[in-house]
């Protein structure tokens, strides 16, 4: 359906680019490599007429061909000219740029209420937890959507369904498919899991939980423990983690952690903004339950984040999260 | 503080919990909730609307207890909360009027899956109407693009999924030119709150400093901004992601997506840059010139199309062109005729893309012109809606598309200066002759008998699910067309709090 396009006579290549009609990727690509289709039927009706026009088109292969090496030169060359460009204009401003360190007047009032009362105000030792879970909580709201966005588009991508795992596509899926190659039989795998396996999980919700008093949180404390579930399925098989991670049980774990971060959130912004005051015990700084809500919602976001980890490994590895 | 003012609050934040509850709930429970929900925040952001234009001012909220420097704000005034009820209402009608389409398109253990992209779709347009932190826009610009990606790629049909991934590294290129543009402007001011920033960049302007790394940030955020709402020639990815997407996902990426972008530009400049700073940079001018050339080559490139998706497609570059002419002419009227032809489009772009569907399912599923003869006669209530949003864009009066030409070439006269006067009337004539030549020609087309003709047949015999979103987006067209001053008077009013 491509071929056509290439052919048409009567626009030159550029103007055609232009229009979205040609992919720089297409001209480069050999035509064998072209994405697969499983859903061609919906297409069959426009696959003919292409062909019919591609039939009537009077130029030749190798003329094609030339085309497509002089274009690819000049895409080259262009894309080449323009980051050199930009990196030129890039490097002139940083020559512009505040020194490292040097006092900024301006800036000087915000920092410093973070860096002088924010222990006081949110009950953290750990600056950072407390500007980005109190301070601007608002964005790391919005970001640990974002991941859970990601999650979701990566579901939509690679589970699989009717549609992307059409009739005799299922061959291809299982010889590759992690189920052949997998290494959960190999001892060396088990047993070193065995003995790593605890520690990471350990470690992990160590940072977790203690994202307040020093560095980690949310973010990295839920990559550990994603990344020591990967390592569980990758030494035990999925078997072993179907048994308690289940796509229904991910699901819901992430419901419910990014439920209880919206609507807790939601209700300390709410105070916050008419003036009620923040009602959440802050505790005392240094210890386990201190800076209010931001233990709490580094857990929430910790199990996000893991089960948005071994969400993707999954789903890499066999079309699905797994119990389904 | 009233409790009206939270419901901006409860909006986004509501929106973004409808995102993991869509997931657990099935489809078609999920696509109710969803319907229902836009409901609610259509009425919660009517509320607010009044409230704004009764009191006449802007409201910062904080969000948490925080005040504004340290913490994160959000702020609504007229324009926010009438830019945000457009979104609302043209989002709602989508997925209302494209859901047999989508139970067709999408496979069925997906569709959940897919409204829980519209609502943090939903969440991420709102933030970015009211935030009033550069960097929470950033975020949530994050969350557009991905979602966006998302509802496009979700119809698993390989041109989707190329479409998707070219769609995807310009957004990504775009956010990364705006971040970078964000990194640069923080850098110099120290601030990330938008009124904050105004000021330092104000003090440093004054001083004549920093002014390189000032001009630079501003040209890439704004370029970064220009591609991913498609400004020419950043249009290129258009008619795939549009013309292949399920019908409400290319309503939702026309009319909203690219609007949303256009709209934290406009914001920026106002209450980031500064109108004044704005004059002294070349970056306007620049909009000016891409935005006339995006109105000509676009309507060429429609006029070229063999396939209604891409025509229309293609409009869209052309219409985003008119767009950018109205910032680059700048001004009060400048920026109101903008702001009122990103109404305009919302509310006609979204007719077209939900009715050329309809049109092709009646024709044999194709897109092209050839199979669509008579397809206007086959399915009158698609004929008659694609025909008015045809007029729309054509700009015949009494429909939006007229109100918003008429504005633009009065922010050109006002403009006063013969520099800017004379090139806009001579694009605004040209691209109106190549609009009507190419939607005119397709409105003769579906109303010529013939075709394929005994095969009539549709998936979806109950039409009032698509009936009554239409009347009510041409009921919008209409309204934007006859009374347009209501709309440009609130538009003023709006800007005039803006900065």
């Amino acid at each position: 359906m491509k071929k056509e396009r290439k052919t048409k006579p009567g626009k030159s290549l550029f103007a055609r680019w232009l229009d979205g009609e040609i992919e720089v990727m297409d001209l480069i690509l050999d035509d064998t490599t072209q994405v697969r289709d499983p859903s061609r039927e919906a297409l069959k009706l426009k696959d003919t007429e292409f062909k019919e026009r591609l039939d009537a088109s009077p130029r030749s292969k190798e003329a094609a061909d030339a085309t497509r090496r002089r274009f690819y030169l000049a895409y080259t060359a262009v894309a080449v000219i323009s980051c050199i460009f930009l990196i030129g204009v890039l490097l002139f401003a940083v020559s512009d740029l505040p020194r490292f360190g040097e006092e900024n007047v301006m800036a000087d009032a915000v920092v410093k209420r973070y860096v002088e009362k924010g222990l006081e105000e949110t009950g953290a030792v750990n600056v950072v937890s407390g500007m980005i879970l109190d301070y601007r909580a608002f964005d790391t709201l919005g970001e640990s959507h974002v991941l859970f966005t990601a999650l979701i588009c990566v579901m939509i991508l690679l589970r699989i369904d009717k549609k992307n795992m059409a009739a005799g596509y299922e061959d291809y899926y299982t010889v590759l498919s992690d189920r052949y190659y997998s290494l959960a039989g190999d001892n060396i795998i088990r047993y070193s899991g065995t003995v790593i396996i605890p520690i990471i999980f350990i470690y992990g919700i160590y940072i977790l939980v203690n994202g307040q008093n020093s560095p980690g949180g949310g973010f990295s404390g839920g990559a550990v423990m994603g990344a020591g579930m990967i390592i569980f399925a990758a030494a035990f098989g999925f078997e072993r983690t179907d048994r308690f991670f289940t796509a229904r049980v991910s699901a819901y774990t992430t419901f419910v952690s990014l439920m209880f971060y919206s609507f807790a959130k939601g209700f300390v912004f709410f105070t916050g903004a008419n003036g009620l005051g923040n009602p959440i015990p802050r505790g005392t700084p240094g210890a386990i339950f201190s800076g209010g809500l931001i233990l709490p919602l580094d857990i929430a976001v910790g199990l996000v984040v893991a089960c948005t980890m071994f969400g993707f490994y999954s789903l890499f590895r066999r079309g699905s999260i797994g119990g389904d | 503080m009233e409790f009206i003012y939270s419901l901006p609050l409860f909006s986004i934040v509501l929106s973004l919990f409808s995102g993991p509850l869509c997931m657990i709930l099935p489809g078609k429970a999920a696509r109710y909730y969803t319907a229902a929900f836009e409901g609610l925040l259509i009425g919660a952001d009517c509320l607010v609307l009044a409230r704004c234009v009764k009191a006449g001012e802007a409201i910062t909220y904080t969000m948490g207890e925080f005040p504004a420097p340290w913490g994160n704000e959000i702020r609504f005034g007229i324009l926010e909360c009438l830019v945000a009820l457009c979104f609302l209402v043209v989002l709602l009608c989508s997925v209302l009027a494209g859901w047999r389409f989508v139970v067709h398109d999408l496979d069925e253990t997906k569709i959940n899956l897919y409204y829980t992209l519209v609502n943090l779709l939903t969440a991420a347009l709102l933030a970015l109407v009211w935030t009033n932190d550069i960097f929470t826009g950033y975020v949530f610009l994050e969350i557009l693009t991905l979602t966006s990606c998302g509802i496009l790629i979700v119809r698993e049909i390989g041109r989707t999924t190329l479409a998707a991934v070219r769609y995807m590294i310009l957004n990504l290129l775009g956010s990364g030119l705006f971040l970078l543009g964000v990194v640069l402007l923080y850098d110099v001011t120290g601030h990330l709150l938008m009124v904050s920033m105004q000021e330092a960049i104000g003090i440093l302007g004054d001083n004549q400093a920093s002014m390189t790394v000032i001009s630079l940030a501003v040209g890439i955020l704004t370029i970064g901004l220009a591609i991913k709402s498609g400004l020419f020639p950043f249009h290129f990815w258009m008619p795939d992601t549009y013309g292949w997407a399920t019908p409400t996902s290319a309503s939702i990426l026309s009319s909203l997506v690219s609007k949303a972008y256009i709209f934290l530009l406009i914001k920026i400049y106002y209450r980031v840059i500064g109108l004044d700073m704005l004059t002294r940079l070349p970056i306007t001018k620049v909009l000016f010139v891409l935005g006339l050339c995006g109105m000509v080559f676009g309507s060429v490139s429609a006029l070229r199309a063999g396939n209604i998706n891409r025509m229309v497609a293609f409009s869209s570059a052309a219409q985003i062109g008119y767009i950018y002419m109205g910032i680059g002419i700048g001004g009060l009227a400048g920026y109101t005729a903008a702001v009122f032809h990103i109404l305009t489009h919302a509310v006609t772009k979204s007719l077209l893309f939900l009715t050329t569907p309809r049109l092709a399912e009646v024709s044999g599923d194709t897109l092209l012109f050839k199979g669509l003869q008579g397809s206007g006669l086959r399915d009158r209530n698609a004929g008659l809606f694609f025909t008015v949003g045809s007029l729309s864009m054509v700009g015949i009066p009494i429909f939006a598309g007229f109100s918003s030409k008429l504005l633009f070439a009065g922010a050109a006269m006002e403009a006063g200066s013969p520099k800017k006067v004379i090139p806009v009337m001579l694009v605004l004539a040209v691209s109106s002759l190549l609009n009507a030549m190419y939607f005119i020609r397709t409105v003769i087309r579906i109303y010529t008998a013939g075709g394929r003709e005994g095969e009539i047949r549709t998936r979806s015999p109950h039409r009032l699910d698509y009936n009554i979103p239409a009347l009510v987006l041409t009921g919008a067209n209409l309204f934007l067309g006859l009374f347009s001053w209501v709309v440009t008077d609130l538009i003023q009013r709006g800007l005039l709090i803006f900065g």
